[in-house]
Formats: structure tokens, C-alpha cells, sequence
């Protein structure tokens, strides 16, 4: 038997680790968790995508500090369990110095005790409140929170002269926290919930809760959900005949919504990022540039539509190697002070003013209200 | 009156599709005695074929059929190549292995379709008919019409065909059937691509007004489960007892109790039922063979 193809094989295998080993000594890892496969794939998929892309730019531009980037992902498939486990990985043995992950809000909190134990700045790109509310020292996240969704579309309810409004949600996660949310700011905004209704993830058919919010003395309707449902209340408000305004969430914020909903969907308003609109922007709006780069670059390179998702894992890797550089070190407490500091960022969800207490940094500007003419999305303002 | 008319509708429309597939599990449990929970599947794979199929500019009516022999072809499948290779295994076995097809069917669909929900335009136009003050959509005709088809076809072929009767026998008993000449393993094969297409016809029929992705076909396996349960496992007429009853439990208990609670007292009411009729509404004492 001839041993030499094996000893070969072991001989360069040995150089090979030794290279890499060398090479990833001096590249900054930056760690992330997605829900790449899962149900939560439409948003994971688009982040992975936006996140690699840009790691490659970066380098091809330098780097960060004379650094390169090393990005190491892992899939948890929508499984808060295996983000976790995850999140345990980068930390012990990739030993990132930071995470930008976390597609939704579960992954995101399953993995929040480990990174700040380790002291390692975490952005993540879920929607859910409570992951900066209450403040944790290291976690930050980039995407609008659900109740500025609702202040938004309240506001916009006061805006029509209206003030009772009926609402839809979901029991699944986002619904139930939108839900929860619309609840808790409607006093203050003025607006008087006369319906809750709900439904159940997967539901079918949801004419029954539409009947008694039509029978309440409801002005306006708030559906509170994303996916399927939204295009199934749109349907049915339409069937029932019921003509008062009709209001999403950002949830729905793609093109799927409005071709599941097809011509229901007409006249349908939703807040939403700038993102959907970046030709309808006024020339003088700051946002109008980086939107349209980030379009531009995602959409040649990846040949599918852009989306508000891909948006957040953008402005959460700019933040990052922003923080980075104005730290000018790796070093978790210094990189999250850095990031404390961040004023003025202008990303794909807003303008971002982040402070020790506010790690989010949105406002309501953030969020433009829309309106679906014509089979396609309206900037109203 | 036009409340109640809107409930009624939307309880048998959604009802009726539990009747379906509660029909395609007791067809394959009378037959071979499986509980088959891959049968949910069939009626995704009836839905996405179809848009898929129409999407790639397929007439529709010809999209439809392609997709009923799909799903029929992957009920053959699912027999010849899990169900029939584990004979003699025990219920409990079987069952699992029905759950292990259901998951792999569901996981090839989301890489050969798509993640994506998808619709189909209806049959007869979007414009709600006003019947007593009540809006019901043309489609939820059809899918009334389509499933009292199915299950009038059924019972001809039963009752009427010698085929029919062939797989009654086998049902009756399997070692009798066999030594009168009658192949079983054709008929149990018949039984899983019959069932398999009844569950494709009635996702066809409702993706215009209920949309469809890879993965709708989990929750209808248990509800239609839940359905021939109430009806009475093993028997047809219980299966679409059992199904429109469900639906319209879940329709009245939206509108009239509460709607976060729907599901709870839809199973609720087939808990006590249960409890008091352990064999469903129209199920008979199960007899042991001697």
C-alpha cells in the first residue's frame, strides 16, 4: 500500500490550519445567529445576504482599523434553544468581538444573558420592545419597535378626525405584542379601542371577528400581524363590505402582501421604513442616499427585491464598525461606549441617536406613513 | 339574521375543508387501519402544485388536474414505499412513520416550491354575494359544491362499484378479502392515492380564499384529525359531520364568545363530547378480531 498521498494529505492539511490560524488572528470576528431556514427565513435570508455582502465591500475597501473582518454566521432556524446554544459558540469558541443577529424577538432574548455575561456588544435585529426596554448594558437593536408602530398609525387616526378604533391581532408573538403595545399607548394618544379581537396563527377565515368589529362603533381598524393574516383581514374586510379605514403594520412591509391581498389592498395605510419608497423621497431627505446605495448594491449583486430586513442587518454592521473605529479598538466596553456615542447615524431604518439609556435611537421620523394605490406603495409623509 | 348567515358560512367554507381531509383519514384508517398524519399534506401539495403549475402558465382546470394526480401520485408513493415495507409493524409505529413522511414532504416542498404564502385568483370572481344581509364569496360556493361532490363520488364508488366494495371488504377484514381473491395491496394503494386526491381537490378549492405556502398542511392534519375524532374514526359520514361541526364551532365561538378563545372551545366542546360518546357522534364500538 502506498502511504504517500496520506502523509501528503496530513502535511498540507497542517499548513493549511496553520495559515488560517495566522490569518484569523488578526481579523476582527464579528459573530451573528440568523434564522436563515425556519418561518422566520423571509427576514433571516435577507440579512445573511446583506451581512456578507457588506463584510466583503468593507475588506475590499481595507477593512476596519487595518483589520479585516471575519464573519462567522450560524443558523438557528428560528429556534430560540439553538440560538443560544449559538450565541454560547461565538462567545467560547469563536470568540467574536461582537454579534449583530437575532432575527426575531425570541432568538434575540434566548440569547441576550450570554452575550452580556461575556461583555460582548450585541445588535440585534429584532423588533420586540422589551430587548432594549428595560436598558441592558450591551444589547442594542436596529429595527422600529411595535409601538411606534402603533403611535404612528394613531397618529394618523387622530390625523383623519377619528378616534375609535377596532383591533385585529394575531396570538402569535408579533401580533400579541403589537397587540399589547396599541393597548398601553392608545389612552395617551387619544384614541379609544372599542374591539380586540383576535385570531390564531394560521387561521383561515376571520369574518367572525370582523362582524363584531363592525357592529362595535369601530372608525378605523388595526390589524396587528405579518405573513398570511394580514392579506386574509384585508380580504375579508373587503368581502364584508366594511368601509372604514384599514390600517397594517410594518409587518407587512413587502411586495407579497400586496399581491396576496390583491385588489383589497387598495387604499390600505401602514408606517413603514423609508426603504419601500426611495424614489418618492424628497431629494433633501437624509435618508435618500443611503437607501437608495443600499438598493442599489443589494439588488445587483443579489437579484432579488430588497427588503426593510436586509435594511436592519445593514445599519447593524454600520453601527458596529463605526463604533469600531471610533474606539479604535475591539475591546467590548470600549466598542459600547463607542457605540453610546453614535449621533446622527443615518441608516436604512432612520436617523439614529443612540444614548446610555436609549438603545434604538429611533423616533417617530423613522417611520413614514403609506398608503397601497394602484398595487403599489404611496408615500403620503 | 345577517350575522348569523355570515357565521354560518364561514363555519361550513372552513368546515368543509376539515371534512375533506377527515374523509382522507378515515378512508386510509378503514382501509389498513393507519393514522395517516401526512394527510394534511396532500392538501398543501393540491394548493401548490396548482399555483405553481398556473403561475408557469398552465391553464387553470389543467393546473388543478396536474395537481390532484401529484398529490394522488405521492399518496402511491407514501404506501409502496413506507406504509406497505413496514407491515406488520404496530399502530403506534405506524403512525410515526406517517408523521416522518409528513415532515419530509413538507421539507421537500419548501425546497422545490418555495417559503412563500401564494393565492390563486377565484373561480368566479372576488364579488361577494349579498345573501339575507350576509357577504359570501362565490369561491365558498364552490368549495361547498366541490366537497358535496367528493363526498356523494365516494359513496357511489363505494357503495355501487365493485372496486368500492373490494376495499369495504378489506376494511372488514383483510384475511377474508385476501382468500376470496381480492388483491389487497391494490386496494390499500387505492385507498392512499384516493385519499390523497380528495385532500388535493380541497386544496384547490379553498387556496383562492385561505392562501397556501409549504407548511399549511400541519395544522389541517389536526384539525381534520380532530374531526373524524368527533365524528367517530372509520366512519365517512362521521368524517363530514365531524368536520363541518368543527368549523362552525370555531365560527360561532369567534363571533359570539370570544375570539382569543375560539380554538379552546371548539376543543372543548369535542373533549365532551368525547367524553360522553368515546366513539364520536357516529362511530360504532370497535369489535377485536378473533
Amino acid at each position: 500500500m502506498n502511504r504517500r498521498p496520506l502523509l501528503l494529505g496530513v502535511v498540507s492539511a497542517a499548513l493549511f490550519a496553520t495559515s488560517g490560524a495566522v490569518r484569523a488572528a488578526d481579523a476582527i470576528k464579528i459573530g451573528s445567529f440568523l434564522s436563515v431556514t425556519g418561518p422566520a427565513s423571509f427576514l433571516g435570508d435577507p440579512e445573511k445576504r446583506t451581512l456578507e455582502l457588506y463584510v466583503e465591500k468593507i475588506n475590499a475597501a481595507g477593512g476596519v482599523l487595518g483589520r479585516e473582518l471575519e464573519l462567522v454566521i450560524y443558523d438557528d432556524g428560528g429556534d430560540a434553544n439553538n440560538a443560544r446554544t449559538f450565541a454560547t459558540r461565538l462567545v467560547e469558541s469563536d470568540k467574536v468581538v461582537a454579534v449583530v443577529g437575532g432575527t426575531t424577538t425570541a432568538t434575540t432574548l434566548a440569547a441576550i444573558p450570554v452575550l452580556e455575561d461575556a461583555q460582548i456588544p450585541f445588535i440585534s435585529l429584532a423588533g420586540g420592545i422589551e430587548i432594549i426596554e428595560p436598558t441592558k448594558p450591551f444589547t442594542f437593536k436596529t429595527p422600529h419597535t411595535d409601538r411606534m408602530a402603533c403611535e404612528k398609525i394613531f397618529e394618523d387616526v387622530k390625523k383623519r378626525g377619528l378616534a375609535k378604533v377596532g383591533l385585529i391581532s394575531s396570538t402569535a408573538g408579533f401580533g400579541a405584542s403589537m397587540r399589547n403595545q396599541c393597548l398601553t399607548v392608545a389612552p395617551a394618544r387619544g384614541i379609544e379601542i372599542v374591539a380586540d379581537e383576535r385570531y390564531a396563527a394560521g387561521d383561515t377565515d376571520t369574518t367572525p371577528q370582523l362582524n363584531k368589529i363592525r357592529g362595535s362603533g369601530a372608525e378605523a381598524i388595526v390589524n396587528a400581524d405579518f405573513g398570511q393574516g394580514p392579506a386574509i383581514v384585508t380580504r375579508n374586510v373587503r368581502q364584508l363590505g366594511i368601509d372604514i379605514p384599514l390600517y397594517q403594520s410594518h409587518g407587512v412591509a413587502s411586495k407579497s402582501f400586496i399581491e396576496l391581498a390583491g385588489a383589497a389592498a387598495e387604499g390600505v395605510r401602514l408606517p413603514a421604513a423609508a426603504m419601500l419608497v426611495p424614489d418618492q423621497l424628497p431629494d433633501d431627505d437624509p435618508q435618500k442616499t443611503v437607501v437608495l446605495d443600499y438598493r442599489a448594491a443589494y439588488e445587483s449583486s443579489q437579484n432579488q427585491p430588497v427588503s426593510t430586513f436586509g435594511g436592519h442587518a445593514y445599519d447593524g454592521l454600520m453601527l458596529l464598525v463605526q463604533a469600531i473605529q471610533k474606539a479604535g479598538s475591539t475591546d467590548g466596553v470600549k466598542v459600547r461606549d463607542a457605540l453610546r456615542e453614535t449621533k446622527g447615524f443615518v441608516g436604512t431604518g432612520g436617523v439614529v441617536n443612540l444614548s446610555a439609556t436609549d438603545h434604538m435611537g429611533l423616533d417617530l421620523s423613522a417611520f413614514r406613513m403609506l398608503e397601497i394605490r394602484n398595487g403599489t406603495w404611496q408615500l403620503l409623509y | 339574521m345577517a350575522e348569523f348567515v355570515q357565521l354560518l358560512f364561514a363555519g361550513l367554507t372552513t368546515g368543509a375543508v376539515y371534512a375533506l381531509v377527515a374523509l382522507g383519514f378515515t378512508l386510509i384508517f378503514q382501509a389498513s387501519e393507519v393514522v395517516n398524519f401526512a394527510q394534511g399534506e396532500f392538501v398543501m401539495l393540491g394548493g401548490m402544485v396548482t399555483v405553481f403549475a398556473y403561475n408557469a402558465g398552465v391553464p387553470l382546470p389543467l393546473a388543478a388536474l396536474l395537481a390532484v394526480v401529484v398529490a394522488a401520485a405521492t399518496g402511491t408513493l407514501l404506501h409502496s414505499l413506507a406504509i406497505a415495507p413496514a407491515k406488520g409493524a404496530t399502530v403506534v409505529t405506524l403512525i410515526i412513520v406517517t408523521i416522518g413522511a409528513s415532515i419530509l414532504i413538507r421539507g421537500l416542498a419548501q425546497i422545490i416550491f418555495d417559503k412563500q404564502f401564494h393565492a390563486l385568483p377565484a373561480f368566479s370572481g372576488d364579488e361577494p354575494l349579498r345573501v339575507f344581509g350576509a357577504a359570501i364569496l362565490p369561491q365558498s360556493l364552490w368549495v361547498l359544491g366541490g366537497s358535496g361532490t367528493i363526498v356523494l363520488g365516494l359513496w357511489l364508488f363505494m357503495e355501487r362499484t365493485l372496486l368500492g366494495k373490494a376495499v369495504r371488504a378489506t376494511a372488514a377484514n383483510r384475511l377474508a378479502a385476501e382468500l376470496v381473491g381480492i388483491d389487497t395491496r391494490l386496494v390499500l394503494t387505492l385507498a392512499f392515492a384516493v385519499s390523497a386526491a380528495i385532500g388535493a381537490v380541497g386544496g384547490i378549492l379553498v387556496t383562492p380564499i385561505t392562501l397556501t405556502s409549504y407548511a399549511v398542511g400541519t395544522l389541517l392534519a389536526l384539525k381534520g384529525f380532530a374531526a373524524a375524532m368527533l365524528g367517530g374514526i372509520g366512519n365517512p359520514v362521521g368524517a363530514v359531520v365531524g368536520g363541518l361541526v368543527l368549523g362552525l364551532l370555531e365560527a360561532f365561538a369567534a363571533g359570539w364568545i370570544s375570539s382569543t378563545y375560539k380554538d379552546g372551545v371548539a376543543f372543548l366542546v369535542i373533549l365532551l363530547v368525547l367524553f360522553a360518546l368515546p366513539q364520536g357522534l357516529l362511530g360504532r364500538a370497535a369489535v377485536g378480531r378473533v
